[in-house]
């Protein structure tokens, strides 16, 4: 299993074109990593952008700023900018270059489909962006595109499809490169049992990519060819179904939302125990629970249609698999608290993000549970209560996640120590804020605000007031993220290899910043550890 | 959150912030699920109360121990890293915990579902169809059927910079041309469909909400027990003015029902009669 991969032709020269023809050619991973990373945060503020515009519209009742179906169209983009734009290829940016450091490999094993896989996305996104400006607005219909709703789209609606299509391929092609390169280029001595816990999360989110998507791909196909070549899959006057969109759609959406969160995972488990200078408490139950969610995530997609109504038998069976999640969810946070129990613990930003993922993950996590218990969901469901808990999970947990691995390797990556007060800073402000904009929305959805209205009863008007102000705080405080990773790659105090005292791994045994090609020669079989360091 | 000894003023503005806030708004309006007004509702109530309490302890233990670890093993302080790892014992009780109390949720959870699930023995039933954007009723026993849209003064004040204050508005966005009227204590069938796109109906003081598809008909029931005005909206996005066709239900006690009944069968004859257009027949209400 485990080749060397040392009989690389570019072995020796690190030269490559100059200026933009090095990042329109570049098999680079630490490149394609980085244009990743880049492209993810310019769609964290696009899709950021769009979340204003809500928070504005939704600041007080009545309509001042935006018209409903502009509105509409906001929070369907701001969805697919954030899932599809920010936080996949965000999760793809870090996998590119961390993975081939992680496994001791040169570089990934398909390196011309990996410019490809992120050159793809670019035109996906300008197509997705363009329909802004198109007769009859962008998609309007929410992210979940549900017929027949989606079908009253405009001209925007065929660039929709082709976009999901385009940022479905370019995720299924990076899916296979970080398999291929995780099974046939770790390093000898790298046995699976050894990997740390962001290679194994991304190897099952990897899986989970490669089959939900192209049932993704069906779905909206089908959507086009209902919308214009007269089939009618969904149409219930031509014979059709438009619950079973939602079946399918979900089948594939369920999967999705552990592809979005399974590598923060993998990042916290890298950052606790190296903070706590102690070894991860269960390195195998971790790998374990993940293929266990994993797996579950498959069974559960009907809770989010519990009210589509469905047989008794059926809501049983949903309610059981998914209340089951918390299980293995559960095994997850007591492993990082028992890491934490008798260890010797600093508080560097990265450490910090992955204690505030840890509590507003689970808080997510209880809303979640919440969410799965069926009678409770016929309350619930399409309620701000389900802002608040998929916001929970994506942005105090992905997000989150996604902060504490940029400030856990940023000085690896960029030879440069960050500002640490700068970061704390952000830290702070991110952590207030997200809580100021996000938990009055718990109690928004219980007193009975449904999600998606541009304008509300008065009633609802003093939390989602104090909501935007936490959403505008929020906002403006990612511009000091970004303040600080541009300060970062600029200069500061050098790094040196290990950077931080208690890491542990492959990827902290090369300099900072690594050599071009990671590892040309396979590093020494002594120096792999167990993953739980 | 508070990770250092600096930020002990942080904490409490936090504190200040996330609660000060909201107790004033308090008086306002709930920060919980409504009780509502069918056995289903207070069942259902019963239900996500006991599942909060248990995530509240849940909650309060697990972060109680990940706090007390960040209180005590800060290597400021001199804590020493163990370098122990691994227990099979603690893994199986941390798997088994959660799975027992899991189950202890899932029992109550089983009989609410199955009390919701029976509509047999309903006494009247209502067809609730959702158009874009307003709401039909049919009462399937006694024929009177007619739309319920958005009250004239709510869609006047809720246009772009309409420049009416939403709070002079009665009931902003809650209220309708044509309530649902319903008796009390009767066991009421609604069957769920809609004309166009997907929507959703919810009167949360009822219990549920249930999705009015296309092609589907959807049944759920209400024993409503308290008479009173009970509204709600549409919770599936249906389009441009998805936030702007709310449901109203009047539950009236069954002699006052029967007297809206009667006058109403009577006028939907006499403009049957007529041939007037079903939105006549609900002027005269």
């Amino acid at each position: 299993m485990s080749e060397t991969a040392t009989d690389h032709e570019h072995d020796h020269h690190d030269h490559y074109p100059g200026g933009i023809t090095r990042w329109l050619t570049t098999t680079n991973h630490k490149d394609i990593g980085t244009l990743y990373l880049l492209f993810s945060l310019t769609m964290f503020f696009i899709g950021g952008a769009m979340a204003m515009v809500i928070r504005a519209e939704l600041f007080k009742p009545g309509l001042q700023f935006v018209d409903p179906q502009f509105f509409n169209s906001m929070t369907t983009m701001h969805a697919l900018v954030m899932i599809f734009g920010a936080v996949m290829p965000a999760w793809t940016g870090f996998a590119n270059w961390l993975i081939p450091m992680m496994i001791g490999a040169p570089d990934m094993a398909l390196p011309r489909l990996n410019n490809w896989s992120f050159w793809i996305l670019p035109f996906a996104f300008t197509l997705l962006l363009s329909t802004l400006f198109m007769p009859g607005g962008g998609p309007a219909g929410g992210w979940t595109m549900y017929p027949p709703l989606v079908l009253q789209t405009g001209q925007a609606f065929p660039f929709l499809i082709f976009a999901v299509h385009f940022m479905g391929a370019s995720s299924i092609a990076g899916a296979i490169n970080i398999i291929a390169t995780v099974f046939n280029m770790r390093a000898p001595g790298m046995t699976l049992m050894k990997l740390p816990l962001f290679v194994w999360t991304w190897i099952i989110t990897a899986f989970l990519l490669i089959a939900s998507i192209p049932v993704l791909a069906g779905a909206v196909t089908m959507l086009l060819t209902d919308k214009f070549f007269g089939t009618s899959f969904f149409s219930a006057a031509g014979g059709g179904d438009p619950v079973m969109f939602q079946h399918i759609f979900w089948f594939f959406g369920h999967p999705e939302v552990y592809i979005l969160i399974l590598p923060a995972f993998g990042i916290v488990s890298a950052i606790v125990p190296t903070f706590a200078r102690k070894p991860l408490f269960g390195y195998s139950s971790m790998v374990y629970a993940t293929a266990a969610i994993a797996f579950l995530s498959f069974i559960v997609w009907a809770h989010h249609m519990f009210t589509v109504g469905m047989p008794l038998a059926g809501e049983l069976f949903f309610m059981y698999t998914t209340v089951l999640i918390a299980v293995p969810t559960g095994v997850k946070v007591f492993n990082w608290i028992a890491t934490m129990w008798q260890s010797s613990m600093t508080f560097e930003t990265p450490m910090l993000f992955a204690l505030a993922f840890i509590v507003l993950f689970t808080i997510g996590g209880f809303s979640g549970l919440m969410l799965g218990v069926t009678p409770v969901d016929f309350q619930y469901q399409d309620t701000y209560f389900v802002v608040a808990h998929f916001h929970y999970v994506l942005v105090s947990g992905a997000i989150f996640a996604l902060m504490a691995g940029t400030y856990f390797w940023l000085p690896k990556w960029t030879g440069h120590m960050y500002d640490e007060t700068l970061g704390k800073t952000h830290f702070w402000l991110s952590t207030i804020s997200v809580n100021v904009l996000f938990f009055p929305q718990h109690f928004l959805g219980l007193a009975g605000m449904p999600r998606r209205i541009p304008d509300y009863s008065v009633q609802f008007a003093d939390f989602n007031m104090v909501s935007s102000i936490g959403g505008f705080v929020f906002g403006v405080s990612q511009l000091l993220f970004v303040a600080v990773i541009v300060k970062c790659i600029r200069g500061g105090a050098k790094a040196t290899n290990q950077v931080w005292e208690g890491a542990h791994g492959l990827e902290w045994t090369l300099p900072s910043p690594p050599p071009y090609h990671s590892f040309t020669v396979p590093p020494e079989p002594s120096s792999i550890e167990g993953g739980m360091r | 959150m508070t990770f250092s000894k600096h930020s002990n003023p942080w904490r409490k503005f936090v504190v200040a912030g996330l609660l000060g806030l909201p107790l004033t708004a308090m008086a306002d309006w709930g920060l919980n699920l409504t009780r509502g007004v069918t056995p289903y509702s207070n069942t259902v109530y019963n239900l996500h109360m006991l599942i909060l309490t248990l995530c509240i302890v849940i909650g309060v233990v697990v972060f109680g121990v990940m706090f007390y670890s960040i209180f005590a093993f800060r290597k400021s302080v001199g804590a020493k890293a163990a370098q122990w790892h691994e227990s099979t014992k603690v893994e199986i009780l941390w798997t088994l915990v959660p799975f027992l109390i899991l189950i202890g949720m899932a029992v109550p959870a089983t009989h609410a579902l199955i009390m919701m699930e029976d509509v047999s023995g309903a006494d009247i039933s209502i067809k609730v169809t959702g158009y874009q954007w307003k709401w039909h009723y049919q009462y399937l026993d006694s024929g009177i059927n007619f739309f319920s849209t958005l009250a004239s003064d709510s869609n006047m004040a809720r246009q772009l910079n309409s420049g009416v204050d939403p709070k002079t508005v009665p009931n902003y966005l809650l209220e309708v041309d044509n309530h649902l009227v319903v008796p009390i204590n009767k066991k009421i069938r609604f069957l769920t469909t809609a004309g166009d796109v997907i929507h959703s109906w919810w009167v949360p003081a009822l219990g549920w909400k249930r999705d009015a598809i296309p092609g589907y008909i959807n049944e759920s029931w209400a024993n409503i027990q308290t008479p009173g005005t009970y509204r709600g909206q549409c919770t599936e996005l249906c389009g441009k003015d998805h936030g702007f066709m709310p449901i109203v239900v009047e539950a009236l006690s069954e002699e006052d029902y029967a007297a809206w009944a009667a006058k109403m069968k009577a006028a939907t004859q006499h403009a049957d009669a007529g041939a007037a257009a079903p939105g006549e027949v609900v002027a005269q209400k």
